[in-house]
């Protein structure tokens, strides 16, 4: 691992923070993937080693937290909630929409990389199900039309340095 | 901070606050900032500068007031109610008082215009109707008012005060007596009587403890603690301080799901801000006591909150949950004695501390005392957050405050508890919301999601649908409940498709029973709630998709 990289530096701040105890393993995977986008292999052998922990120790709590991920995802994310509102208002109707239309099944990325579906057991937004969220935004009261339509634009996106934000 | 030094403070904040003649709350909570507040408030703020109103009219953005189906919302207040006694300017303050429903930044400019006249009639929402009027607001009382990134309007509404009056009048005895006495009970799910956790953290031996806040709202379709969270964080920070004197504790942690970024940020800066005022670190408000709070965020997974699996977590494990006992308030973090507590719990402590014990047994019923806050959400007009005191009847909360079912549709059943609660039919809709009602039909209280279906929800699907959850949930360690919800799913799929026989209905039965009696944690011995009490009051929806052999 290259350790001048500035994502190191921002993984390091953290565990150093935390004094490289093992304590902090689930705080330095979370800046881990703020930094890197995912944990691979590699990422975790590092926290390994920093914090002095055997590597299986930190793959098991890597693979243990839903919201860590070890592979990657697309420039764009749709995440769409299953949590009980969004369920009862909707949200599998949304998912067969989104199936049926663009082939695409949550834990997916399309065949150009440009959009992962995913699916999230619930964001706290309930009074607006069934809720979604376009990369961070968070769009409310949604269809099937409106979710295909909105990931139809984000594969159009121009792949550009920037990440186009999606306005509602 | 010292005792005369918030009196100061609070003046301070009241005299800055009267200068203006209008205030104009926007809540900026997750529901609202979703429909864009942030673009409200930013346009009401160029408007006032281009009114020349900038200095007659105070914007604040504020925490959840609410009604989050209908938001952005937007609150205006003329400054006359400020400074009477709450009760006389009740009605002063009603008739002065205007609510905005779905605010785009568009309207700024007629808001504004509108402040020194009448207000703009499109956009009101009555406030003269059940969903207002027939709330108690105790928790929630703060959220909607003070701006949650600013400690200073925190304590011009009394902030603080509890924690000053137990730090130089009452000892940490009478803390937990006068807990105690209030009758308040765990807000989490299971209703604990607090004061005897409290009590109990305190006398056992140990020369570290530990007060943990249980911010891991993992419930699918609730957000009270959420809500709490960013809009009156300061008020879960001043509970757990009081806990740390009461209990002895000098480490705090705030264990908050990832997934709640405004929380997270909030609570950060409000920590910021009682330490820098002296309410947090070394000899708080100038006494003996010691006192800090760290973050600790989770990583998605439903088992964290179950105390012994969040204490595992915060060690920084895989969040597995341990045989109780002993239990953490003798045994918890790094094997600590630990009080841990829900947000909402934590919430309740200084307005008990400040208005008295016998008050906030005042509210409720004989058994469960207080407030509870729901999220109210699913088939219902008024989706949102309101809080209600303890016994009102579950016919009152949903046909009253929240507005009926929408779309022409018929009530069906109401679900609380989340995937460890069960559904209510209709014709137990006149029972009171307590912990011991809700026990008796066959669901609990949980931490106050109610989720409401129409006559179009199949009641199997919502079992398998929770039994899906429970299955991915389940952490894997002990058998009944890694395997039983997978077997219990796997029956409920074929009711689902129709493919049943009686023979899967005689295993689902007997498999409720023992995931129910055998498993380890709280996760597996609620897990088949949703099934068993589907199938109590609407067995014939499973019999009409069985197939006869």
């Amino acid at each position: 691992m290259n350790t001048n990289d500035k994502r190191y530096k921002l993984l390091d701040a953290t565990m150093r923070r935390h004094g490289y105890s093992g304590n902090a393993v689930i705080e330095s995977l979370h800046t881990a993937q703020q930094a890197y986008g995912y944990l691979d292999l590699d990422v975790l052998r590092t926290v390994a080693h920093a914090l002095k922990l055997p590597p299986s120790k930190v793959y098991g709590v890597a693979t243990f937290y839903n919201l860590f991920s070890l592979k990657p995802n697309g420039e764009h994310t749709c995440v769409v909630c299953t949590g009980t509102a969004c369920y009862i208002k909707g949200a599998p109707r949304i998912l067969e929409g989104i199936e049926a239309n663009l082939h695409l099944k949550p834990g997916m990325t399309t065949l150009d990389n440009k959009v992962s579906l995913l699916q999230a057991r619930c964001f706290g937004s309930c009074a607006l199900a069934p809720v979604i969220t376009i990369d961070s935004d968070v769009v409310g009261q949604n269809t099937p039309e409106n979710v295909v339509a909105r990931i139809q634009h984000l594969m159009e996106l121009e792949t550009v340095g920037q990440k186009d934000k999606v306005t509602p | 901070m010292n005792l005369d030094e918030l009196h100061k403070a609070v003046e301070t904040q009241q005299q800055a606050d009267d200068k203006f003649q209008h205030h104009v709350h926007v809540c900026t909570s997750t529901g609202c900032a979703a429909l864009n507040s942030e673009k409200v408030i930013e346009a009401l703020q160029t408007e006032l500068v281009k009114q020349g109103q900038q200095k007659t009219c105070r914007v604040r953005s504020v925490g959840c007031s609410g009604l989050c189906a209908i938001g952005p919302l937007v609150r205006v207040r003329a400054s006359e109610s400020h400074g009477i006694d709450a009760d006389q300017a009740g009605a002063a303050a009603d008739a002065a008082e205007t609510l905005y429903q779905q605010v785009g930044p568009q309207d700024a400019a007629e808001i504004v215009a509108s402040l020194n006249d009448k207000p703009v009639e499109r956009l009101t929402f009555s406030i003269d109707q059940p969903f207002f009027k027939q709330q108690t607001k105790v928790v929630l009382e703060n959220c909607g008012e003070v701006d949650p990134e600013h400690i200073e309007d925190y304590i011009g509404h009394g902030g603080y005060s509890a924690l000053l009056k137990v730090l130089t009048e009452m000892t940490p005895a009478q803390v937990i007596d006068q807990l105690t006495q209030s009758g308040l009970r765990g807000r989490g799910g299971a209703g604990f009587p607090t004061g005897v956790k409290w009590a109990t953290v305190a006398k056992s031996a140990g020369e570290q403890k530990y007060v943990i806040c249980n911010g891991d709202e993992g419930d699918p379709g609730a957000f009270m603690d959420r809500s709490v969270m960013e809009g009156d964080p300061h008020r879960i920070i001043e509970g757990m301080i009081i806990a740390g004197y009461a209990v002895g504790a000098t480490q705090g942690y705030i264990y908050v799901r990832a997934e709640y970024g405004l929380a997270v940020k909030r609570l950060r800066i409000a920590i910021r801000h009682a330490e820098r005022n002296g309410f947090l670190g070394k000899s708080v408000c100038g006494t003996a006591l010691n006192f800090s709070i760290d973050i600790r965020l989770g990583a998605g997974a439903f088992v964290c909150g179950e105390e012994t699996a969040l204490i595992s977590s915060i060690e920084g494990n895989r969040g597995t949950p341990r045989p109780r006992p002993p239990f953490p308030a003798v045994s918890g973090l790094w094997g600590c004695p630990t009080l841990l507590n829900n947000v909402e719990t934590f919430a309740n402590i200084a307005p008990i501390l400040n208005k008295g014990a016998a008050w906030f047994a005042g509210i409720g019923t004989e058994k469960s005392k207080g407030t509870k806050v729901f999220a109210l959400v699913g088939q219902i007009a008024n989706a949102g957050l309101i809080e209600v005191p303890m016994g009102m009847s579950l016919r009152t909360i949903i046909f009253d405050i929240g507005g009926g079912i929408p779309n022409g549709r018929t009530f069906k059943a109401v679900q609380t508890g989340g995937p460890s609660g069960g559904c209510i039919p209709e014709h137990l809709l006149d029972m009171p919301v307590d912990y011991e009602s809700l026990n008796k039909v066959g669901t609990i209280m949980g931490s106050g999601g109610m989720i409401v279906m129409d006559d179009t929800t199949s009641m199997v699907d919502v079992a398998r649908y929770y039994m899906e959850f429970c299955m991915d949930e389940s952490c894997g360690k002990c058998v009944p409940c890694r395997v039983g919800t997978v077997q219990m799913h796997h029956l409920l799929n074929k009711f689902s498709e129709g493919k049943a026989t009686p023979i899967d209905m005689n295993k689902l039965e007997g498999l409720c029973d023992l995931v129910k009696h055998t498993s380890l944690c709280g996760l597996g011995q609620t897990a088949p709630n949703p099934v068993i009490s589907t199938l109590r009051y609407f067995r014939k929806e499973y019999e009409d998709k069985m197939t006869v052999p």
